[in-house]
Formats: C-alpha cells, structure tokens, sequence
C-alpha cells in the first residue's frame, strides 16, 4: 500500500528531486575516487599481525615443533592431525603434521597455544588450491614468514 | 526507380541498420564503464583501450556457451519472441530524418530511408510492436514468473503509450505537421533573436511541458529503469528468465536498439533533429566551399549533429538508470494515469490557448 505522507509539493513532484540525484551521480562520475584495488597489479596492504597461511618455526635448520599435542587439542575445527616420533637424541617431534586446511578457520589459536613459538600464521592470503589440499610436514616447514 | 535511386536507398539502408546495431556493443561499454564509475568503481578495463572490446569475448561466450532449452517451453515461439523485440526497433528508425535533401545528377534524394507522410502514427504502431516480442516471451516461457513479467510489460506500455501520444499532439498543433521532414525543417526557424543569438524553434523552446513528458515516457517505452518492471532483474523476476546465451543477448541488444530509437526521437522531435549544433553553422560558413562542396561538408555536419544529439540521451538513458531507483508497480501506474495523462492533456490546452492567441 501506498503510505501517503505530508511532504511539500516540491518533493512530491519528484521531478526536482530526481534532478538534485543526478548532478550528485554526475559529480561522482567525474570527481569520484575510485575505490576499486585492480587486483594482481595492486594489492592491499594487511597488517602484520594478519593471520594467513601456516608454517613452523625453525631455529638452526630444526622445527621449533616438540609434538606436545597443545594445538590438534585447541584447534576448534579440528583440522590439526599430529603423529609424535623420537629423534635420535631422545627429543620428541612429530612425525607427521598435517593442516587439512580447507578445513582451518584462521583462528590463530594454535599460535596462541603453542609453549614453543613453532606454528605460526603468516600474512599470506594467496592460497587457492583446485584440490583438497592438505598441508603436510615438508610444506609447513617452509620458513614463509617472519613471526 | 532508377538504378541511382536503388542506390541511394540501399545505401542509407546498409547505413541505418549497420549503426543500429552497432549501437549495442558500444551501448553495452558505455553503460557498465558509466555504471562503474559513477560507483566509485572501476569498469571492465582489461581488453583494449579503457576496456573498449570487452564485449568481443562477451560476445565470443554468449555465441559457444550452452543454450539449454527447457522442456516445458513452446519452442517455436521461444525462439522468435527475441527477433520479434528487434525487428520494430530496426524498423522505427527508418523515418528519422538525419540530413537535408540533397541533389545527386540533378535528383533530390532525402535523406531519411522511408518518408512516410504518416510519420508520427508509424513510429507509436512500430513502439506498440515492439512489447509484443516481451509478451510472446513470457507466454512461450510458460513459466507463470515470466508471464507476470509479460504482463506488467503490457499494462506499462498501455498506460504510457496514451501520453506518449498526447504529448506529440502539441507538436503537432504547433508545426501543423505529422511528418518529420518538414517538422525538423521547420524547427530551423528563429524564435526570438535577443541580440546576435537566435533562439533556434527547437520543440523543447516551443513545448517545454511536452518535451520533458516524452523523454519520461521514452524511459518506459524502452524498458529502462526507472520504469524497467518487466524485467526487474534484481528481485521482481522478469519475462526473459528461461532464456540463455545469445537469445538473452538478443533481448538486451532490443533494449539497447529501442534505447537508440528513443533518443532518436526526442533528438529528433525536441532538440531539432539533425538541426546543426551552436557554432556549427560559423564552421561551415568559414570553410569557404564550392557548392556541391558545401552540400557535402553540411550533411557531414548535420549528421555529426544528429550523432551527438542522440548520444547525448542515450547517456542521458544511462545516466538516470544509475541514479534513479526502480519505481513500484502502483507507483508507476499512479505516475503514468494521474500525473502524466492529466499533464500531457493540459500540454495541448496550453498550447491550444497559445495558438489561439497568436503566440507560437
């Protein structure tokens, strides 16, 4: 239904109206800034603490990574899957550690968690897959930030 | 007819087809980059100058992609009911004049491809013609949405259409013509002289009232967006939703074409047609050219002057899609039965009164 409210006649007539609306639209077309980023030539900038595509922390060329299970177990989507093993000198590291990353919501509780600063989140965004991809170990290993 | 006359004819045939339809790809750019920057954004502009060829790959796609044909459609129907929308605005633009006589081996060819003397009653059966592709459409979709579509359509054009014609009438009683050859001739007239500048007797000098009628009107009869109800793509589903692919694209190029017959006319019937633009005239005069030269160099001149004049709406058709929003269904029946048929009415009273009295 239509609500028919008290307005004076110059805005009822509409036309006036529609006339104030296009020198508004005309000014944006020609004094307007353009807002859009043209993607693969600029690129936003995040902030550092933006948290993007993981990787574990290496100190001398060895993961920083003790396989204390912290992160599967904080993890609300589950997505962490650990397996723990021993190195010769008796340390404890995992064996496996895969990131079903499709299934990671970029909390950045694992980060948080972890007692030995190894699995980070780095400001990469870029990381479509055409596949289910799973992280696995060597892929995280890769020093791919500077957190 | 002799073979010169053949020729001349298919000539300005050729000519106002081949620019017809090149008027939806270049349309198509205008309205999206127009669309884009008027919102802040940036447009298509990866292909070509400012994205100029976007709509080669468009067309490229809309020609190989898959044309499903749904199975409840009546296919026969289905598949004219978008040439249907094509052909009337093809053929209104035929009795547009778009330049001066001129003599070629001592014959006057004019220079408008069909000079009908029924003029203006042609161009409203040819923009009746043209809602019937919607309604064939939307019937042949057999999808009651699509018919719903077709309707509204059919109801919008009913109610506009009666003002489009009462607004020409004023026209009409003022240069005592229906045709519009000798309208557009007779605009060239001076209506007041203040000093060196000629107030020229353009309809929108004469009829200001008629002329914004029409242009509103044209709005609706083209299907643009204040009044675009028959398709309303966003939330109101139209009569077009069970096409696909080049059909689809047929319908939008129909748009664009009865886009470019709209301009067309309020150039035509408001802004002096082919008429030439300020300063034109000094132009012409300062080139100091023999006389088949000058006949020549004026209908150059003169055709430029219809281009821009029409270019003009059609940006202005643009323009207002991008600012003003869609209007709903009561509103535009409020806006066609109670505003623009009491003042299209009024326009010929007014005018009415001014010829009686002598003033026009």
């Amino acid at each position: 239904m239509l609500v028919k409210g008290k307005k004076p006649l110059f805005q009822n007539f509409y036309f006036f109206e529609t006339l104030t609306g296009m020198i508004i639209t005309l000014k944006e077309f020609f004094l307007g800034k353009t807002v859009t980023i043209s993607y693969p030539e600029e690129r936003r900038q995040y902030s550092d603490r933006f948290r993007g595509q993981h990787y574990i922390k290496a100190t001398n060329g060895v993961e920083n990574c003790t396989a204390c299970m912290l992160c599967p177990t904080v993890c609300p989507s589950e997505c962490i899957h650990i397996e723990a093993g021993e190195r010769n000198d008796k340390e404890k590291y995992p064996k496996t550690f895969e990131i079903d990353i499709l299934r990671c919501c970029f909390c950045g509780m694992c980060e948080e968690a972890c007692p030995k600063d190894a699995i980070k989140l780095s400001t990469i965004t870029e990381m479509s897959a055409s596949y289910r991809a799973v992280y696995d170990r060597d892929f995280l290993a890769e020093q791919r930030g500077n957190k | 007819m002799t073979a010169l006359e053949w020729y001349v004819t298919a000539a300005k045939i050729v000519l106002v087809i081949g620019l017809l339809l090149s008027v939806a790809p270049v349309m198509n750019w205008v309205e999206r980059r127009g669309a884009a920057l008027i919102q802040n954004r940036l447009g298509p502009n990866r292909i070509g100058p400012w994205g100029m060829f976007q709509i080669i790959p468009d067309g490229i796609k809309f020609m190989f992609k898959e044309d499903p044909i749904p199975k409840h459609v009546n296919g026969f129907y289905y598949f004219i009911a978008p040439i249907i929308v094509l052909i009337p605005a093809c053929m209104t633009f035929a009795v547009i004049p778009f330049g001066d006589p001129i003599t070629i081996m001592g014959q006057v060819f004019k220079m408008q491809t069909a000079d009908l003397n029924v003029g203006f009653l042609y161009i409203f059966a040819m923009a009746s013609l043209g809602v019937y592709g919607l309604i064939i459409g939307g019937w042949a979709s057999n999808n009651k949405f699509a018919l719903l579509g077709s309707m509204r359509s059919s109801s919008q054009m009913i109610s506009y259409e009666l003002s489009l014609g009462l607004s020409v009438i004023g026209m009409v009683m003022v240069f005592s013509t229906i045709e519009l050859g000798p309208m557009v001739q007779r605009q060239a007239e001076t209506l007041w002289q203040i000093g060196p500048l000629a107030i020229p007797k353009w309809g929108i000098f004469v009829q200001p009232l008629g002329c914004l009628i029409f242009i509103i009107v044209s709005f609706a009869e083209a299907n643009r967006l204040p009044f675009d109800l028959p398709e309303g793509e966003p939330e109101i589903v139209g009569f077009h939703v069970e096409y696909g692919s080049m059909k689809f694209a047929t319908f939008m190029m129909g748009e664009y074409m009865n886009m470019a017959v709209g301009s067309g006319l309020i150039a035509t019937l408001y802004f002096g047609g082919y008429q030439l633009l300020p300063g034109f005239g000094l132009l012409l005069d300062s080139l100091q050219l023999s006389p088949t030269g000058y006949m020549w160099a004026k209908l150059a001149l003169q055709n430029v002057s219809l281009g821009v004049k029409v270019g003009l709406f059609m940006w202005l058709f643009v323009w207002v899609r991008w600012t003003v929003p869609r209007f709903r269904y009561d509103q535009l029946m409020d806006l066609g039965w109670k505003m623009l048929l009491p003042l299209s009415l009024f326009n010929i009273f007014i005018t009415a009164v001014m010829i009686y009295l002598g003033w026009v």
